[in-house]
């Protein structure tokens, strides 16, 4: 028996005496700390949810602190830190720090109170709609990256195809074609899954062998989606749908994340494809988990960071958007403030009142650069290639 | 065998005339070519053979983890106490892997996912299978890392990956396969990415634990001085066939097989300090394009003309050590 083993079985070991160590948190800590434009933007964007956060407190109820709905026609088109004419205004109608301090707009509304409405505005519909697209790109680009290689057969192509356009007439008030589709597929599910149970027939017919061929791999689907989706210019499909639909922030909120998730999707798959070979999957497979905990254990985890990144650059994207479609009217309905229909109403009266078009376009400015420098320094540091140029 | 341990005769693991074939670029590579094995209870068989010949396929189909679109298990059985785990659907197979059948992979370095704690993915392993509480789970891993011969335990669960050394991770893959009590690790050339003074200690520490807890081991390598100080039974294998079969003092001693007597030669020893060393000329066959007859004779020293045209089964040379080769059919070497 060699000394190793004689070790072994006296189990004697001793607690050695530890290096200090870094952990990853604190590796982290160290990177992000040199980088001073990332931590800037951090900054500004811990202040742009706190204000965002208070200013929701403080512009809603039934008598909110800051009112941004308060009409105020003789004091209107006042310039920043100007003083309230206190003879014309009703005790109520009084700002209360005492001064418009962004001063007040063409209808006499505080300027300020409208700002603090709508940075929550801007906070939610960036984080709503990246965090949409990034569910969805994360779903999709799983499937694609971990099961790209399944492929589909001809008949459920086929079927689906069929669902959706009985579905379709059904809607669309052909109510009989629709339902003969609907009626038709229904008659076919049916059909192939009594035929799976009494498979005892040899023969396969021609037109069964088609039927059952393999019409397009997972992956090849899922990519010609995103790429027909890519091809849309997609600030005009968003326009589109919300022209459609009713105006609500919920709705814009929903039809941004709905039409950004492409990225996401091409960043999670190439993840996917690489990680998939990793020796650490196989051996999770070995170790009896099932795909479905390899995917959202073992693999996502490995593949967030990018996507950390792009859902970071993507808020400021979605807010620029916001901005971009209240400003054409089609945002958020008029009497709620956002920082895009401020933009917009302002430009009417940009020589004669110039702070209705600065503010709100300098705070998006602002907000927007932050994301931006934020997510580039987490991109840096999370990026072991990019961080050797430091 | 070696220090006395008894082998139950009773098999654990049966393969039977596996064929494991790949699609690849329109070929059809012949990985692994009708190949017989069995490991019985608290036994540990090796199976030694070239990189390529279809060592790592063999282990991966026993666990049903060949990509099946490029690969196919064509033919065969895989009978693991009575069960044929080649019919098995995937739940199935689930529960079996890690839980009875677990595996040591070749790469420490990357076997481990680099974003969990070594705890969390020890713990997982044990989760996976069973039932427990946390509490229990705690005491259950330490006592697992200790097992394992890691050094300070408790501290060692909160590390990650990247801060421990090769042999350290290959240790906590080790203590990953223990989790469950498997009957059967499979372990594929675990060492080969190691030192060897690391490798020893892990051998050692293989050959500990198989006493300790009692279960086989079916042990992959191309190293036959690592197979040497561990196995019980060898099978060689070559271009996806086993070519031959034995205790390690049959392989050892009495090679009957050009191809084992060739993998012997080869080894470096100090007998043969400022010789050349020996290589068998050529290399492997490209599995999709096999050469006709005998596998092996473009490489033998010994072929004769009928080793290009048919290939005999297995000859017995009693005791079980078997061989399969042309050469020694037509000699009458063997009985059958």
């Amino acid at each position: 028996m060699n000394p190793v083993e004689k070790k072994l079985n006296n189990d004697f070991y001793i607690e050695s005496p530890l290096p200090p160590k870094r952990t990853r948190m604190q590796e982290f800590r160290r990177l992000f700390g040199q980088n001073r434009l990332a931590i800037l933007g951090l900054f500004i964007f811990i202040l742009f949810f706190c204000c965002a956060v208070t200013g929701l407190f403080l512009t809603s109820g039934s008598r909110p602190i800051f009112d941004p709905a308060m009409v105020r026609l003789q004091e209107k088109l006042r310039p920043p830190l100007a003083k309230p004419n206190l003879d014309s205004l009703q005790p109520q109608e009084v700002p209360v720090l005492g001064v418009y301090l962004m001063g007040t707009d063409d209808l006499g509304r505080d300027v300020f109170a409208r700002m603090l409405q709508g940075a929550w505005v801007s906070l939610t519909v960036g984080f709503v709609a990246v965090g949409i697209s990034v569910l969805i790109g994360i779903f999709m680009g799983g499937i694609a990256g971990y099961f790209g290689q399944h492929h589909i057969r001809t008949d459920h192509v086929l079927l689906t195809l069929a669902l959706i356009l009985g579905t379709g007439l059904v809607i669309a008030n052909f109510t009989f074609i629709g339902t003969v589709i609907l009626l038709l597929c229904l008659a076919y599910i049916f059909y192939s899954l009594s035929a799976r149970h009494g498979s005892t027939k040899k023969e396969t017919p021609a037109l069964k062998a088609m039927l059952h061929s393999n019409a397009v791999s997972v992956d090849t689907l899922i990519m010609r989606i995103v790429d027909i989706m890519l091809c849309f210019p997609s600030f005009f499909l968003i326009l589109t749908v919300v022209a459609l639909l009713p105006a609500s922030i919920y709705n814009i909120m929903i039809v941004i994340g709905l039409t950004s998730w492409m990225g996401t999707t091409r960043f999670v798959r190439a993840e996917f494809l690489s990680l998939r070979e990793q020796d650490f999957v196989a051996a999770a497979k070995a170790l009896g988990l099932s795909n479905f905990r390899i995917i959202f254990r073992h693999i996502m985890p490995n593949a967030i960071a990018p996507v950390l990144v792009s859902a970071t650059i993507g808020i400021a994207s979605a807010i620029l958007t916001e901005a971009g479609l209240s400003f054409l009217g089609f945002g958020v309905p008029p009497p709620h403030a956002t920082w895009g229909n401020i933009l917009s109403n302002g430009k009417n009266f940009i020589f004669d009142a110039p702070w209705l078009t600065f503010i709100p376009g300098i705070a998006i400015l602002i907000v927007v650069l932050s994301f931006n420098l934020f997510g580039e320094g987490l991109r840096d540091i999370m990026n072991p290639k990019l961080r050797e140029r430091h | 065998m070696i220090d006395g341990r008894t082998t139950n005769d009773r098999p654990l693991l049966c393969v039977e005339n596996l064929k494991v074939y790949f699609q690849s670029n329109g070929a059809r590579a012949h990985a692994v070519d009708g190949i017989s094995f069995e490991v019985r209870e608290k036994e540990t068989v090796c199976i030694v053979g070239e990189s390529g010949c279809g060592k790592t396929v063999s282990a991966l189909s026993i666990l049903g983890l060949i990509p099946t679109p490029p690969g196919e298990i064509v033919d065969g059985q895989i009978i693991f106490s009575g069960q044929n785990l080649i019919n098995l659907d995937e739940k199935t197979m689930q529960k079996i892997r890690g839980n009875h059948i677990s595996m040591v992979f070749q790469e420490p370095l990357t076997s481990l996912n680099p974003v969990f704690t070594i705890g969390d993915q020890i713990g997982e392993a044990v989760r996976t299978h069973r039932h427990i509480d946390t509490e229990t789970l705690y005491r259950y891993c330490v006592q697992l890392l200790n097992d394992v011969g890691i050094p300070s335990p408790k501290q060692r669960l909160n590390d990650y990956p990247h801060q421990l050394s090769g042999g350290q991770r290959q240790r906590v893959m080790i203590a990953m396969a223990l989790a469950c009590d498997p009957d059967l690790i499979i372990a594929d050339e675990p060492t080969t990415a190691l030192d060897v003074t690391v490798q020893a200690q892990i051998l050692a520490l293989f050959r500990s634990i198989q006493k300790k807890r009692s279960m086989s081991v079916l042990y992959i390598s191309h190293d036959l001085g690592v197979v040497s100080a561990i196995a019980d039974r060898i099978y060689v294998m070559y271009a996806g066939i086993i070519v031959e079969q034995g205790n390690t003092d049959q392989i050892f001693r009495a090679a009957r097989h050009p191809y084992t007597q060739g993998l012997l030669a080869s080894l470096p020893s100090l007998s043969k300090r400022g010789k050349r060393l020996y290589s068998i000329p050529g290399s492997v066959p490209n599995p999709a394009y096999r050469p006709e007859g005998c596998p092996f004779h473009p490489r033998c020293r010994h072929r004769i003309l009928s080793c290009q045209k048919e290939y005999p089964g297995m000859c017995d040379y009693g005791e079980g050590h078997l061989g399969r080769c042309p050469v020694l059919f037509e000699t009458g070497v063997c009985s059958k």
